[in-house]
């Protein structure tokens, strides 16, 4: 038994336990829970336009919920999947506000004259500054926001009616939200 | 009772699973004969009393039994029963159940067509099958038990299947996926059963050639047919996401496609063992990764089972034992393997070789791609999302370029060949490719696309290399060219089918991805609107009531040049358990272009965003795959696979026609 040898047949081996260490360790991070850092801490500061009228500049002061912060753009088909359930709340009175996240601002405004607007205001976030500051780890993402523009919980991926109802529902509900 | 006696089944095929994994394994150690033959009656046992506990979790779906926690999940007296029947595998408890039961259904198909083989060999194959069923069973006891109780308090009604699993596609669709998933266990325990026994010759190679064929055979119906469902019942008139669910179940397949064709060198020439073994180990360990990422919630993705540390834990630790031991095993074992013949540099052998080494690539480029959050995320990179442009970007010069080998592979001889001889035939095969290239580009006239034009130049190139080929070994028969193709090997005829199959599926592919059009339009009643020759007219909407929903249907009459081609009528569903919104699509499929209609949000003015994308040559992505699956269930019907290994141990590859991978 050559050492030379057994040290390449040894290698799938070892890229294999390389692998199996860092899932070991990303069981403990569910990417779905994801403990945000920002969790209980102010929105960060940020001065965006808005997505209607690129004059208008908005920051971190008109972030004073209630509300929550919807994350999402026109290139992400799962934001197309959650839309209805964001108009369904907008409808019950749920002020959303709305992120646009490195998107493209025609085909962003085309996209809600087409599928409805649920959003009160979008913040244009066309580099994803302000999406890199809150750590956004693709869209969509949902954060509760309460009225001291703290960040109460962080929500990644869609908006089911399932999940509005057991985890978001009973935060919002918590932090003061109508209804 | 009769949820306990579907529990007790299960416990009993965990009991019979053990056995079988640890008696025969022992038996062919000490050479003790009674001790293997324990193998096929356990797993005969094993399957039946999965397909008992399978049975009774379908009779709980029908007969509304909602102290069962699972069926209270995920049914509803008002699903239809196609669908309840359906449902038994549309969650993860229940999905895990097929999966076994699959599993051991394998299992017994291998006990029942095994006698043929050394009795050794079958008991190590069975054994190691038997350990990996251990596995799978304690899974679902342990973890995921379909047979869980509400008691006393349960729901007077059922919380209702997901909308999007309400669907004909989706009750084939599982069944084939996993059929060909767990399918690639065969060829893993024919390759641990030969380390074990240190036998790993062209006979192995032989053995394990139809398993594996048969198993990529059903993965790829069972990708196809997602794709398809995808595509008609998501109303993006998206086909392939790249999520993370889809690129587990692509993954074992691309690996799998690599397993298949170097099988073909190994029984054919006895070299590549250790790649061999290497990738079929590979192959099992992505289906089982697959498992893993899709059950354990550490990916996101759009139809991910719910998220639980425990059964993500659970299926971990199995994965490393398994994947683990077994590569400890190839290191310990492979590197004594040696090769028995000798190939120059251009000979088929090297070609196939590089084709395995493009379709790891591509792999590997999968695997990033779908890895790459959680790696990022652990080593505190982080937090990235790796989208279709990456893949998109990646993927597609990997297969084109894999197409260039697929087309001159099976011109080329084994062990070597002159450049110089297939120096015009290939040049011959370019001008010609190219031209038609061009010539079907300029007939569909929407503009020069230098991609389209590369992409559909390898189709016929493959195409034509296959046909060629083909006519080449069937010309020169004394009783006519038609008596030739049946004296061709059926393994010849099924991969030039295959083949033909990819240059398919890859035409439709580059054509669609290219070609089609969106228009979101704001429509009221008598609204119309054009793409290219086709007329689109709203004739407005209606609402209708479904089984288990309520819905607005609008009309959208299509016509061509003045005549009618089909009227459309796309729906928007309110299911009304789970209070989902659910789009239905409307499609006329054709041959050459699908017209798709889907209805988006109503507008305040009475009008409606409609959605209408053209999708040129949309059906021949899935029926590309069809035609390779049928190719490789020809193949695998070649009355080699089922010679007796008494009559014929040594190669049988001279005496074929053909000689084909």
């Amino acid at each position: 038994m050559k050492p030379g040898k057994l040290l390449l047949f040894s290698l799938p081996l070892a890229v294999f336990l390389g692998l199996g260490y860092f899932f070991l360790q990303a069981l403990d991070s569910d990417p779905s829970l994801l403990p945000s850092t920002r969790i209980d801490d102010q929105v960060p500061g940020f001065q965006l336009p808005t997505l209607a009228d690129a004059g208008r500049m908005v920051s971190e002061a008109e972030l004073r919920g209630p509300l929550l912060l919807n994350v999402w753009a026109t290139w992400c088909p799962s934001c197309q999947l959650e839309h209805p359930v964001l108009l369904e709340l907008a409808k019950n009175g749920v002020p959303i506000v709305g992120l646009n996240y490195k998107d493209v601002r025609p085909a962003a405004l085309k996209y809600l004259e087409i599928h409805g607007d649920p959003f009160q205001f979008n913040i244009y976030d066309e580099q994803g500054d302000l999406g890199l500051d809150l750590g956004v780890y693709g869209a969509p993402e949902t954060y509760l926001i309460d009225d001291q523009g703290v960040i109460r919980y962080r929500h990644v991926g869609v908006v089911t009616p399932q999940n509005w109802r057991e985890q978001l529902y009973p935060i919002w509900q918590s932090m003061g939200g109508k209804p | 009772m009769i949820p306990e006696i579907g529990n007790f089944a299960i416990v009993m095929a965990m009991v019979l699973a053990l056995v079988q994994a640890v008696v025969p394994l022992a038996g062919a150690t000490l050479g003790n004969a009674r001790w293997m033959a324990v193998a096929r009656p356990g797993a005969y046992g094993q399957f039946g009393f999965l397909l008992l506990a399978f049975v009774i979790l379908a009779y709980c779906f029908v007969s509304n039994d909602f102290t069962v926690a699972y069926v209270a999940n995920n049914s509803n007296t008002l699903l239809p029963v196609w669908y309840k029947i359906s449902a038994v595998w549309g969650g993860h408890e229940g999905s895990l159940l097929l999966w076994a039961l699959v599993l051991a259904g394998w299992t017994a198909a291998v006990a029942l067509w095994s006698q043929h083989l050394p009795r050794l060999v079958a008991s190590r194959v069975l054994g190691v099958m038997g350990i990996i069923s251990v596995g799978f069973n304690a899974f679902l006891l342990f973890t995921s038990n379909p047979f869980d109780r509400l008691l006393p308090d349960f729901p007077p009604d059922g919380g209702d299947l997901n909308p999007l699993l309400q669907d004909p596609g989706l009750i084939v669709h599982p069944p084939m996926l996993y059929m060909g998933y767990v399918g690639f266990s065969v060829a893993f325990a024919f390759a641990i059963a030969g380390l074990l026994g240190g036998r790993l010759d062209s006979a192995w190679a032989r053995w394990s050639r139809p398993w594996t064929t048969v198993a990529w055979c059903f993965l790829t119906l069972g990708i196809a047919l997602g794709s398809w469902w995808a595509y008609y019942e998501l109303g993006w008139g998206g086909w392939w996401f790249w999520d993370p669910v889809e690129n587990a179940s692509f993954m074992p397949w691309l690996a799998g496609t690599a397993l298949m064709h170097s099988l073909a060198v190994t029984e054919k020439r006895g070299v590549f063992k250790a790649w061999t073994v290497l990738l079929a180990i590979l192959t099992f360990s992505l289906s089982l990764l697959g498992t893993f990422l899709v059950r354990s919630g550490v990916l996101t993705s759009v139809h991910a089972f719910a998220a639980d540390p425990t059964r993500g834990f659970f299926i971990l630790v199995f994965l490393l034992l398994v994947v683990g031991s077994s590569l400890l095993l190839f290191a310990l074992r492979a590197q004594s393997l040696n090769s028995e013949s000798q190939y120059d540099l251009f000979s088929r052998e090297v070609l196939l070789l590089a084709n395995n080494i493009i379709l790891i690539c591509a792999t590997g480029v999968v695997l990033v791609g779908t890895l790459s959050p959680i790696l990022f995320d652990v080593l505190e990179l982080g937090k990235i999302s790796v989208g279709e442009p990456f893949f998109n970007t990646t993927f597609a010069p990997v297969t084109l370029v894999l197409m260039v080998f697929t087309g001159i592979g099976p011109l080329v001889n084994w062990k070597r060949h002159q450049f110089g001889l297939l120096k015009s035939t290939l040049l011959q095969a370019l001008v010609i490719s190219a031209a038609t290239a061009a010539i079907c580009l300029w007939l569909f006239d929407a503009g020069w696309n230098w991609m389209v034009f590369i992409s559909l130049l390898l189709c016929v190139w493959v195409v034509w290399h296959a046909l060629f080929d083909l006519w080449k070994k069937v010309r020169t028969a004394k009783a006519g060219p038609l008596a030739g193709l049946r004296r061709l090997s059926l393994s010849y005829r099924g991969m030039v089918i295959a083949h033909i199959g990819l240059a398919v599926t890859v035409a439709g592919v580059a054509m669609t991805a290219n070609f089609d059009v969106e228009r979101d339009v704001r429509m009221s009643a008598g609204d119309e609107v054009n793409i290219g020759p086709y007329h689109f007219q709203f004739r407005g909407v209606e609402q209708v009531l479904g089984p288990n929903y309520e819905a607005t249907r609008g009309t959208v009459a299509v016509s061509k040049n003045g005549a009618p081609v089909a009227v459309l009528t796309p729906e928007k569903r309110h299911y009304h358990v789970r209070r989902d919104m659910m789009t239905e699509a409307s499609i006329d499929a054709g041959f050459t272009r699908d017209l798709y209609v889907a209805l988006g949000e109503p507008l305040n003015d009475g009008s409606w965003a409609v959605r209408i994308y053209f999708k040129p040559y949309m059906r021949w992505v899935w029926g590309g795959g069809v035609i390779m699956a049928l190719g490789g269930f020809v193949a695998m019907s070649d009355r080699r696979y089922r010679i007796k290994v008494k009559q014929k141990i040594t190669r049988t590859a001279g005496q074929l026609a053909g000689g084909s991978p």
